[in-house]
């Protein structure tokens, strides 16, 4: 394929927030008739790029040239209008309209202002059979499959004269059947000369469809490549940043569990979140959880917390069957859950140190028995110190601390229950070294005293460092569970989680 | 499509009925059964002119709940009409009283009410302040503004409007109706055609099914949000010119509590009060389950009036609940994030 001139070109993009530089002169080129992958890490700047094309943001530095014309969008709608059409993860159709309305709404094929319902029909279904997607049209959207409504999506977007559609995450909550459903569209579309942008985690995917891919990291331009000359481990290794030969093997192991099992899962699963899974924890052990953000990690721990509902399966607790419906039910079990976003889902930040430390104990104790103030201080003391949160002071309000502290605080919070299991979801993301150390220390210590951890991190070394087992997800399916010996190295971890097999 | 809709529906018959339309069709069963019971029960009941007398009664009401079905499409809520009703009959009755032409008076009226429901879709809009509470104020502003007017009931004498209240209309014999019914009618044919073959039309589903997605396709949502509530400003004028003709009074307190009265009729007619589902052949069951509800209990004699509210409270219980069932049969789970 001789390269064609590019439909879309951006050069030396900058794109700066407060605090933070978040395209620092990217170059980015998208040919007529491809499929084009924007892979990073999260926070790499995939969808600050896409947003500064679609003008949602406005750039720092740099130019945006569409079919060799200099432009600059002030919104979506102008960026729309020029032919660039975006269809995001979460699909922005009403559901309760009807599959032809949702293609149609607002441009409806009109007679003296009276909608012309026969003409919307029909070439509502002319454009869904282009596109082999075989629906009634008169159907509600929301009698839809979700992949069906992506593609609805995706017929809106192309017929308003597409020439370059941006998929971002499309996949994200679709099973293997409508991925392959997707695809086919993808290929015709590409077919017919339209450039598209696709982004994704899921790395099979890229690999299946993508003709060339651009990787980013902390918002640079790390690369474009062809997907055939790029094997799946140099990207990841892209993508994270470090060549595989200088990962090297940490030295101290965690010394082995000798426990009973605490937490048996058997063919454990929710659709659209995660595939069967069978995993045992036994107490005192540490499980490591790996893979990249989006491969399920998050999902499966939450399943074992009770936070959603599995849709099959079995979970065992102490050998005894139980149904975690919800997660007080899970705390009954002695199962604590430490979130991934401790902002959203698990501090308070208008309240104190000392109300957000016992907020847990205090609900399992039942509003009416509240806590003896005395009692209170002393366990607030006790925590503040074994988890040395500064400042030390249990009236300071937690919103004033920094990310370090708080996450300290969310951790002692479940550990003043003194759970069993200790599921820790991303503790050290986003904190500082001397915090990240001190946490880390912690679980160590923890499973040394009995409890069992799940630990949940995207960073290799700590799941290798802390870990007697180390699960890994990809795609949402456990792929690997690995005894960490002197032969795991995050070498062996990264190319399990790019291959998806136990080498 | 309501109607024509509904035939199709059932016509198919082998294909499952569509869910939609289930909410219509429990009260189209409804309203079968509470009219048979009647007939068994009451000699004289079963007869054309009392279906037409429950028109008669409520054609007002009619009016002002098609102007809340609009509403109530989008998500939103207008406490404002009972109050606007009764604003309206004053203002009618006052001024024709002081000497002004009939026709000119229910022009400015009906202006009037347009306006103040512009005013307050604006103020819901720009400001992003609740439906609930904006019209809330709307209601204490109007009811105050009719004390202002006059305290005491003012009679309207004028011969016109007089005729127009008790002109019977023959339909057949021993049938006949009032011109307010004629007049709920064309506002409810012009009303369906607007809702089903308009871009606005649709644009009210649209918003009510998810305003962020109208607002990402391009709608224009902020327009079809402020042209609902002035519909419903001007259903609820028109709807107080009606009752002016069927009381011949203007007075402060007509039409308390009537807004209740118009969001139950929405309600029971299937529309869902989180917007986006709802025919108006639905608002016309909900209004006339609450006319024969009344004329029922007119019939029984020795029962107390507020059995009506007790028996319209029980019917939007099941019926709220109704909704609730098909929703949640309906609904998907929304997807994990990650």
């Amino acid at each position: 394929m001789a390269a064609p001139e590019p439909i879309l070109r951006m050069r030396g993009i900058g794109k700066q927030f407060p605090g933070v530089r978040a395209l620092d002169g990217v170059d980015f080129r998208l040919l007529p008739g491809e499929v084009h992958a924007l892979m990073g890490e999260n926070g790499a700047g995939k969808s600050t790029l896409i947003k500064v094309l679609t003008g949602v943001y406005e750039i720092d530095a740099g130019q945006i040239e569409l079919a060799g014309r200099p432009v600059a969008f002030s919104s979506p709608l102008a960026a729309q209008q020029a032919g660039i059409s975006t269809v995001y993860q979460e699909v922005n159709l009403c559901t309760n309209l009807t599959v032809a309305e949702n293609i149609f709404a607002g441009r409806e094929p009109r007679r003296m202002g009276r909608i012309l319902w026969r003409e919307m029909r029909r070439r509502a279904a002319e454009l869904l059979a282009r596109l082999e997607i075989d629906v009634d049209v008169t159907a509600p959207l929301s009698s839809c499959s979700l992949a069906v409504q992506q593609m609805v999506a995706i017929a809106r977007a192309v017929d308003i004269d597409a020439r370059v559609l941006i998929l971002d995450e499309p996949t994200s909550s679709l099973d293997a059947g409508e991925v392959a459903q997707l695809f086919r569209v993808m290929r015709r579309l590409k077919d017919q000369g339209i450039a598209i942008l696709f982004v994704s985690h899921f790395l099979d995917q890229v690999y299946e469809i993508a003709d060339r891919m651009t990787v980013l990291r902390n918002g640079r331009l790390v690369g474009e490549y062809r997907t055939a000359e790029l094997p799946q481990v140099e990207l990841v290794a892209k993508m994270i940043g470090r060549e595989l030969a200088e990962l090297k093997a940490l030295e101290d192991r965690p010394p082995e569990p000798d426990g009973a099992p605490l937490i048996e899962a058997r063919e454990l699963s929710r659709t659209g979140a995660i595939q069967p899974f069978s995993l045992t924890i036994h107490r005192g052990e540490v499980l490591g959880l790996a893979g990249l953000l989006g491969s399920g990690r998050t999902e499966l721990a939450r399943l074992l917390f009770g936070a959603d509902h599995a849709t099959s399966g079995t979970l065992r607790v102490d050998g005894k069957e139980t149904a975690l419906r919800t997660p007080r039910a899970a705390m009954g079990h002695g199962i604590a859950f430490c979130s991934e976003n401790r902002r959203a889902e698990g501090l308070v930040p208008g309240l104190t140190v000392r109300e957000n430390l016992l907020l847990a104990l205090q609900a399992t104790r039942g509003w009416a028995r509240p806590l003896p103030r005395a009692r209170q201080e002393e366990l607030v003391e006790k925590y503040i110190n074994a988890l040395n949160i500064r400042p030390a002071d249990p009236e300071q309000l937690v919103r004033n601390l920094s990310g370090g502290n708080q996450q300290k605080v969310l951790l002692a919070r479940w550990l003043i229950l003194e759970p069993r299991l200790l599921i820790l979801d991303e503790p050290t993301r986003g904190i500082d070294v001397g915090a990240k150390t001190e946490i880390q220390r912690l679980v160590a210590e923890l499973s040394g005293g009995g409890m069992a951890v799940l630990f949940v991190s995207a960073e290799l070394e700590e799941v290798l460092r802390l870990s007697h087992r180390v699960g890994v997800l990809r795609d949402r399916r456990l792929v690997a569970e690995l005894e960490n010996g002197e032969q795991l190295t995050t070498d062996r971890l990264m190319e399990t989680i790019a291959s998806g097999a136990a080498s | 499509m309501t109607t024509a809709g509904l035939r199709r529906g059932l016509l198919r018959g082998r294909r499952p009925l569509p869910r939609r339309y289930v909410p219509v069709l429990v009260t189209t069963g409804l309203l079968i059964a509470m009219f048979a019971a009647g007939g068994v029960r009451y000699e004289n009941f079963a007869t054309g002119q009392i279906v037409l007398n429950v028109f008669v009664d409520n054609a007002y009401l009619l009016v002002v709940a098609i102007g809340m079905t609009f509403v109530i499409l989008t998500g939103g809520i207008d406490l404002s009409v009972g109050s606007v009703i009764a604003l309206s009959t004053m203002v009618s009755a006052t001024l024709i009283s002081d000497g002004w032409a009939p026709l000119p008076v229910i022009g400015l009226v009906l202006l009037m009410g347009a306006l103040l429901g512009l005013g307050m879709g604006a103020i819901i809009q720009y400001f992003e302040i609740q439906p609930f509470i904006v019209t809330l104020a709307g209601m204490f502003l109007a009811r105050g503004l009719c004390y202002v007017i006059n305290t005491e009931s003012v009679k309207i004498t004028d011969p016109l409007i007089v005729a127009l209240g008790e002109t019977h209309v023959p339909l057949g014999p021993e049938l006949w109706v009032s011109p307010s019914v004629i007049i709920a009618l064309v506002v409810l044919l012009a009303a369906i055609y607007v809702l089903q073959y308009t871009r606005f039309g649709r644009g009210v589903y649209a918003v009510g099914g998810s305003e962020q997605s109208a607002l990402l396709m391009g709608l224009p949502v902020a327009r079809t949000k402020m042209a609902v509530y002035t519909i419903s400003g001007f259903c609820s004028a028109l709807g107080g010119v009606l009752f002016a003709f069927y009381t011949l009074s203007g007075w402060s307190l007509h039409a308390l509590g009537t807004e209740l009265d118009a969001i139950a009729a929405v309600v029971i007619g299937g529309t869902l009060l989180t917007g986006g589902y709802g025919y108006l052949f639905g608002t016309v069951l909900g209004v006339l389950v609450l006319g024969l509800i009344q004329t029922i209990l007119n019939f029984e004699g020795t029962l107390s009036a507020w059995w009506t509210k007790i028996v319209i409270g029980l019917l939007l219980f099941a019926f709220i609940l109704l909704q609730r069932l098909i929703g949640a049969r309906g609904g998907q789970a929304p997807p994990t994030p990650s």
